[in-house]
Formats: structure tokens, sequence, C-alpha cells
């Protein structure tokens, strides 16, 4: 079943594009990582899809029209849009009482459960806790929904390590359940490779890749080039090179790993490093197209 | 027996929790209006200040207060009356003024103060809606602070009519008059009617403007408020010559203008000689035309809040 499926979906702000018509689905039960660089309209896909703004293009986010229904999509679908977001004057226990007062699916004792496990009070007020202390009582409020779909944008911004160790954790151990579909924006992507079943990337308002992890590991070969054979696995035709430690690291789309497998050592790239070539491609293929 | 009672109990209680747990019925509005004062415990810490320092005032001019009764005449009923009266009559103007301040305040800041902290975003990643939330916003000027203010006159008069009962007996005054001249219950009426007629439904329009700009303007939302105002002021000084549009905005504002009541030159509208004109006020063309504004300002304001997202 398809959470969310988009078809041209456009939005542009003044003389400035956000997106430019995106074709999109994601069924249920999947983990998608949307990556870009600034700019790129990850945020702006997702207000969309939660009914925050209006758009061009056909949208369905649950079978429901998000702009038009975003009082009934909230019943199934819950998000954490950046950091800092819940009111600094509410205190913990006031935050569990109106979220039981207002969302059917949310389950008080679950999240008092969540919140056991951290050292923040319930007599605490928001602007007392640490923002790090602020994600886990969100994400604490946000786990107690019974909710079909959860949306983060830049859930673990400006935290330690710990924390979004913490985070990503929590968010496998005690929510993930195959039923539940997730979307998640973040620059930290080496920290949500191993969470991802999907993966995207968003340049310019457009899809430039859109495969599944499973696909990803099978598609791309990166090979740490032994210096000898750097001319050879260069007529291969890489996507990408770059140097480290004085050797060539080269990444193949689609490559043959018994072949690479010759020339150095073969490996799965990281995300970050097929973010930067992908997205350096899209760029240089772009002002190539201006000029 | 025991055990039975026990599994019996126990039963019922499993059959409540699943019960909680299937139906959890969810009451948007009343946890709205909650939020709604959770966040803006000034409206009524304010109220309590003000009172506060009546009530301090109150207790200092006590002594002035009892000369002064010591001094008057059975001959002059009207005088006595309104000797005895006046500082029952001064505190729930003062109340009143705080009340038309604390609405002004909280309005201009009802839809701007959740984009300005950018917790829009959390309110709206919940089931309520644009238009419950901004039904919770306006019932707070027109009904919560309303009758909080009545409820804060009732109680202020509680203290004064406690104090004085302990202190006149002292001073050869009898307390049995005082109550007599007062009349506290028909006094209690025609404040509540007078605060729900002239200070919540009558300037009601008035606050839904400033709703509305508070949820467009991306600061200075009470500067914004007043700008359209001055503006047509202007305009109609500039054309006519006259000043009809700001005198109507300022003095709805104040309550001023409403048909409540005929006051026969009273300068408190609990006087003896006031006659309450429910049904005129009720007929009157101004309140149905104000009404129907506020509609329109709250339907304009609901839908501007889709729109709107962090300032």
């Amino acid at each position: 079943m398809a959470v969310i499926e988009a078809r041209g979906l456009r939005k542009v702000f003044g003389t400035t594009i956000a997106l430019d018509g995106i074709d999109l689905r994601v069924d249920e039960g999947r983990i998608l990582g949307v990556i870009g660089p600034n700019g790129a309209g990850k945020t702006t896909a997702l207000n969309a899809i939660l009914g925050l703004i209006p758009y061009q293009g056909e949208l369905k986010v649950l079978g429901r029209d998000p702009w038009r229904q975003r009082e009934r999509l909230m019943h199934d679908a819950c998000f954490i849009a950046d950091v800092a977001v819940l009111p600094r004057w509410i205190t913990v226990a006031q935050a569990l009482e109106y979220m039981a007062g207002v969302h059917p699916r949310f389950d008080r004792s679950k999240a008092e459960g969540f919140l056991g496990k951290t050292r923040i009070a319930q007599s605490s007020k928001v602007r007392e806790l640490s923002k790090g202390m602020v994600v886990q009582l969100h994400l604490a409020l946000v786990m107690a929904i019974d909710a079909k779909l959860l949306v983060l944008d830049e859930p673990t911004l400006g935290l330690d390590i710990l924390f979004r160790k913490q985070f990503y954790d929590s968010l496998l151990n005690d929510y993930y359940d195959r039923s539940r579909t997730i979307l998640v924006t973040t620059h930290q992507v080496e920290e949500v490779q191993h969470v991802l079943t999907d993966l995207m990337f968003i340049d310019r308002g457009r899809i430039v890749l859109n495969c599944s992890m499973e696909e990803f590991e099978e598609r791309y070969v990166e090979v740490m080039v032994r210096p000898e054979h750097v001319s050879a696995a260069r007529a291969l035709k890489p996507m990408h090179e770059r140097q480290v430690l004085g050797r060539s690291i080269l990444l193949f789309d689609q490559g043959d790993r018994a072949q690479l497998a010759a020339l150095g050592d073969v490996r799965t790239p990281g995300i970050a490093d097929l973010f930067v070539a992908v997205i350096g491609n899209h760029a240089a293929q772009a002002q190539g197209a201006g000029r | 027996m025991n055990t039975e009672s026990n599994v019996l109990r126990e039963t019922a209680l499993e059959s409540t929790r699943v019960a909680a747990v299937s139906a959890s019925p969810t009451r948007p509005f009343y946890w709205s209006v909650r939020r709604e004062l959770w966040e803006n415990r000034w409206i009524y810490v304010g109220q309590l200040a003000v009172a506060g320092v009546f009530l301090f005032g109150f207790l200092i001019h006590m002594t002035h207060w009892l000369t002064k009764m010591r001094g008057l005449s059975a001959d002059d009923p009207r005088g006595y009356w309104e000797t005895m009266t006046l500082p029952y009559n001064v505190a729930a103007g003062l109340m009143m003024v705080t009340l038309i301040l604390m609405s002004v305040f909280y309005c201009a800041d009802a839809l701007y103060g959740e984009r300005r902290d950018r917790s829009i975003l959390f309110w709206k990643s919940l089931p309520v809606s644009d238009l419950t939330t901004v039904l919770a916003k306006a019932s707070i000027p027109l009904v919560i602070l309303p009758l909080l203010t009545f409820a804060m006159i009732v109680a202020i008069h509680l203290i004064m009519l406690l104090v004085s009962s302990l202190v006149l007996p002292a001073s050869g005054i009898s307390v049995a008059s005082l109550w007599r001249e007062l009349s506290i219950f028909q006094m209690w009426g025609m404040l509540l009617y007078h605060i729900l007629t002239a200070h919540a439904l009558w300037p009601f329009p008035v606050y839904c403007w400033l709703m509305l700009v508070s949820g467009w303007a991306r600061r200075a939302t009470l500067l914004w408020a007043s700008l359209p105002v001055v503006a047509i002021a202007g305009i109609e000084k500039l054309v006519f010559g006259t000043a009809h549009f700001v005198e109507m905005v300022g003095i709805r504002l104040i309550g001023g203008g409403a048909p409540t009541d005929v006051t026969h030159g009273e300068m408190f509208p609990t006087g003896p000689m006031t006659h309450l004109t429910p049904l005129r006020y009720l007929g009157a063309p101004g309140l149905w035309i104000g009404l129907v504004v506020a509609a329109v300002f709250l339907v304009a304001a609901v839908r501007l809040r889709r729109y709107r997202g962090p300032v």
C-alpha cells in the first residue's frame, strides 16, 4: 500500500522553484531518508506532505489530500518539524495531558515509560531542559502516538553524538515495527545509513536518486585503487574520484565487482560519498546546461 | 468469596481499562482553551495583582471612608448610598478597565505568539483544526476573561464586606445599613449583565480584528492593527471633516454606546436609577452588525492560520 503518492508535485515561492514536479511513491513499512543540500526542497516536500503548505500537482498521503484534510491526516501521521518547536512555557506534565486530551491515538503510559528512561522530570518546563532533552521529550511524545506515518525533519540537528545515536536507536527499537512508515531528512547521513530501507537524493527541487538500500548496495561500488592500477581503473569510467591519504578512491555505478577487485579493495560506499558524487555531477551538468 | 470478589474487581478494572483505551474520547476545544490558560498565565496573575493593589488601597483609605460615613445624615439618602457604595463600584470599574487591557494585549498576541516561538509547527502536528484553535482563542476575550473578571469582582467585594463588617460597628455605623444600601446580589447581577453585554459582546469585533492581524503581521501586531484605523480616520477627516470611525472603534472597545441600560446620569452601571434594557440591547443593529463583522474576521483568521508558519 502506498503511504505517500505524489505526481508532478510542484511548489514555487515567488521566483524560486522549490519543488520542480516530483513523482514519488513511498510504501508502507519503509524508512526513507531524504537527503539533499541546503535549499534543495527537502523541507518544502515534507511541508507539502504534512499539509502545512499548499502545492500544485497531485499528492495523497494515507489516501488523503494533506492540504485540505490536515486535521484528519494528523490522526494517523505525526511529525517532528525541526528541533525545538515545543512551546517553551509548557511543562512536561502539561504536554502529556494535552496530547492525551486531543490525540485519540496517544498512549500516555507509553510516553511516561519513554520519559522514565531519561532524566526529564514531569514538573520541568521545556525552557529549563537542555536541547538534547527537548528532543528526547518530543520523541517520547511522538513515539507514544500509534501513527502510520512519522516524518522527521532534521530531528537531531545540533545534538551531540550520544544523543543522536540514542535517538535512532530508540526509534528503531521502541517504535519501528514494519507496519509504520518513517520519512527522515538529515545532514548526518553516515548515522542513518544503517537505519534506512530507502534512499532519496533531492537537488534543486528534483529527485536525482531514488532507490532501496539493497539496490544501493548492489549498484554502487567503491574501490580503493592500488597506485599501479589507477589508469586502468579510470578507463572503466568511474562516476567520481577522490584522494584519501595519497590513494585514489573511485566510485562506480553498476561496476563489475570481480573486475574491480583485481584493481584494489572493493567496498560499498557511504551515503555521504555517493551524495557528493551524485550531487556534484548534477551541479556540473546543470552548469553545463546553463552554458 | 474473597477471591471471587477479587476476580470480579479485576475484571471490572480490566474492562474499564479496555474501554478507556478503545474509546479515549478527545476534547480538542476544551484542551485548546486549557492551553491558552497555561500559556497566558499573566491574564489571571495580572488581574490578581490589580485586585491586590486595590484591596491594599482600600484598607489604607478605610479610616477616611469611615469619617466620611459618620458625617452623613439620613436626610440625604442619595449621598448616603453614593458614599457607601463608592469603593465597591470603584473596585468593579478598575477590574473592568483591567479586563479591557488584558483582552487587547491577549488578542494582539493570540495568533502571533505561536508563530514567533515556532511552536505552531508542534500545534499543527496534532489533530486539532485551525477552526478549533481560533475559536478557543476567541473564547478568551468573549467568555473566559469576562467571567474571570466577574469572579474577581465578587471575591474583592466579599473581602471588602468582611473587612467593613468587622470595622463598622466600632465606628457606630450599623452593618445592616451597609448591606441594605449595597443590596450586593442585585449589584452582582447588574455587573455580570454589564460585563457580558458591554465588555464582551459589544467590543468583540475589535478583539477579532486584533486576532486577525496577530495572525498576519510579522512583528508589531498592535501597530499594524491600528494603522488601518488611523488611515480610515485620516481619510474621513480630510474628506468629511468628521471623526465618526475612530470614535466608533474607540468607544466600542471601552464598551461605550452599547444600549445595555438607561442610566439617567448615573456614574456607575449599578446605580439605583439605572434601568436595564436587555431587549433594546438585543434589538440593536449595532450589536448584530458587530457580531457579523466579528465572524468575518474570525473566518479570515482561520483561513490565514492554515497558510501561516513560523515568523
